[in-house]
């Protein structure tokens, strides 16, 4: 695999939310307009390529016995740094994503990265392997958030479209209306990307 | 009353699969049987019940006391991986029957986000003990509620003749959407 | 690699040891933004809550129902404009709600901003004056004369959020255990 390969298979072959069906929690839970959705995927990403260039500068002095737990720790901390981060410079994002950002801890598409790739490859290749998986899980979240924010209230990014605002179909932007979006989202996205995979 | 307030509001107003958006993974991985179902969320409730526990005694004698709030994550998620490896050698040699009908979850368990989930919100919410494991116990039986009719809902569905690009996943999550919105109708439960 | 007790202590203690040095290094380097912008959030909630003010006293705390609120006395030319209450309500759905109450001297609210709340985002989060104009009803009314209750349930004057009233009986129940407060104070 090329190293564009390696950083582009997570937009569509192996994107995480789509095709692999990782990472569900977040993906239904904070995107409930196209910045939330957008935060959540780039709080990830921040993990999920230090994890991968740590786990891989470590990965040759890692017992076998101990792999599991070593990278626990090393997550944990990644997403304990990414929580005081956010609490000092973006507030305001950190308190609406709330207790999501904790438990990119247990999210499985980073400890499956780290196990997949970044325990048998090198740091570079590791880091755009972050980068790539990372950016596709951003990709699909923004989607589904803009998506749910367009439906539910009739305002994208923020920005509020005056003349549909009495259409907005709120139902879209609580618990139901996120499953059902993905449902969809999933069909044509299946539907799109049949050649390709 | 609030302890009752607790228990309804867990398991129906705000169903952590249905409501909250946590233990998506086993619910739509495990849930194709009643029973498997009914497995995953006997295991779910002993370590939650337990883990509420033992977090609530780690957050306010030693994180509070130490000031070290900031340590939540890594030390919450530390102590539930252990815990499930600890109930897990324990049950071994205890209960080899009960092993033998929950053994395959507990390692599922430790990479499900509901409990984690629930450590931290014990805190957020202020409980106290003795809330806290009730907040526990009953968000784990509303896991199980939302796993065991989900599970129910797709034996159905397998008979049934599903449009082919819907086949799987993408019709389990219309499914789940539809009973998200069943469960909806319990907001009307409580009353400020 | 193969596992032996001493290379899996040693290297696990290890990884302990530069994940604790880098988040004590990084909380460090964080604690002061924090604390800012911590501070920022009570000073930007005070000048939106209180009429044009030179400055805030230190708040005094008072412990009710189980929590506290704090009280903040805004002077200007050593005169007081008026009274910020940080206050909050149990009754939301998704658990605590916090919001800073201004109220003029003779006790009109001057206006009310939410610090911290977790009800459901498109429904009780228009409690947010970013999100509907609910909270606005509040400004400029004094609490003799607009009672605090929702309008639906025949408590008082407050018109709830359209499917939100527990969110809305949330806001209101803030704001009136804000003004009985304000009350307490000015008596003391």
């Amino acid at each position: 695999m090329t190293n564009f390969q390696i950083f582009t298979k997570g937009f569509v072959k192996e994107n995480p939310t789509f095709a692999l069906l990782l990472g569900m929690c977040p993906t239904l839970g904070t995107t409930t307009s196209s910045i939330n959705g957008m935060s959540m995927g780039l709080a990830t990403m921040f993990v999920l390529v230090l994890s991968n260039i740590a786990i891989s500068l470590v990965k040759n002095v890692i017992p076998d016995k101990v792999r599991i737990p070593a990278f626990i720790v090393i997550i944990a901390t990644l997403v304990t740094l990414l929580q005081l981060f956010m609490e000092a410079y973006v507030p305001a994002i950190y308190a609406t994503l709330g207790v999501f950002i904790p438990l990119i801890v247990v999210n499985c598409i980073i400890l499956g990265r780290a196990e997949a790739f970044a325990s048998k490859n090198s740091v570079f290749k590791s880091a755009l392997d972050g980068a790539g998986i990372g950016l596709g899980f951003t990709l699909s979240l923004t989607l589904l958030g803009t998506v749910r924010e367009f439906l539910g209230s009739a305002s994208v990014f923020g920005h509020k479209i005056e003349a549909l605002q009495p259409y907005g179909m709120i139902i879209f932007v609580l618990a139901p209306g996120a499953f059902i979006a993905l449902c969809y989202i999933m069909v044509l996205f299946n539907k799109a990307t049949a050649k390709i995979r | 009353m609030e302890y009752f307030s607790i228990i309804i509001v867990s398991i129906f107003v705000n169903n952590i699969v249905l409501a909250q958006f946590l233990g998506i993974c086993p619910f739509l991985g495990v849930s194709t049987k009643v029973g498997t179902s009914l497995g995953m969320g006997a295991a779910v409730t002993f370590v939650m019940a337990i883990s509420s526990v033992v977090v609530y005694l780690l957050q306010y004698y030693v994180l509070n006391p130490l000031n070290i709030g900031f340590l939540q994550t890594i030390a919450f998620i530390l102590v539930i991986a252990a815990l499930v490896q600890m109930v897990e050698i324990i049950l071994k040699k205890m209960s080899p029957s009960l092993y033998q009908a929950l053994g395959i979850f507990l390692p599922l368990i430790t990479t499900n986000c509901a409990v984690l989930g629930v450590a931290i919100l014990l805190v957020q919410k202020e409980y106290n003990l003795l809330q806290s494991f009730t907040f526990a116990v009953s968000t784990a039986v509303g896991f199980t509620l939302a796993l065991v009719l989900f599970a129910g809902l797709r034996e159905r569905l397998e008979l049934a003749d599903v449009p082919k690009a819907m086949k799987g996943i993408p019709v389990a999550l219309l499914t789940a959407g539809i009973l998200a919105m069943a469960f909806m109708g319990f907001s009307g439960l409580v009353k400020a | 690699m193969k596992s032996s007790l001493r290379n899996m202590v040693s290297v696990l203690l290890l990884i302990a040891l530069v994940c604790a040095a880098a988040i004590g290094w990084v909380y460090e380097l964080t604690k002061d933004p924090i604390e800012e912008a911590k501070a920022a959030k009570t000073k930007a909630a005070l000048s939106e809550v209180l009429p044009a003010f030179e400055s805030v006293s230190t708040p005094e705390e008072r412990a009710v129902d189980g929590d506290k609120i704090k009280i903040y006395k805004a002077t200007s030319k050593n005169a007081t404009v008026g009274y910020a209450i940080e206050t909050f309500s149990n009754k939301g759905f998704g658990g605590k709600m916090k919001i800073m109450v201004g109220f003029k001297p003779d006790g009109t609210i001057c206006g009310t901003s939410v610090i911290s709340h977790s009800e459901t985002p498109g429904l009780g989060d228009k409690i947010d004056k970013s999100k509907s104009d609910f909270s606005k009803q509040f400004d400029g009314k004094h609490p003799h004369t607009f009672r605090l209750g929702i309008k639906k349930n025949g408590e008082g004057d407050v018109d709830a959020i359209t499917a939100s009233t527990i969110s809305s009986t949330a806001f209101t129940d803030a704001v009136k255990r804000a003004y009985e407060q304000l009350q307490a104070y000015m008596e003391d």
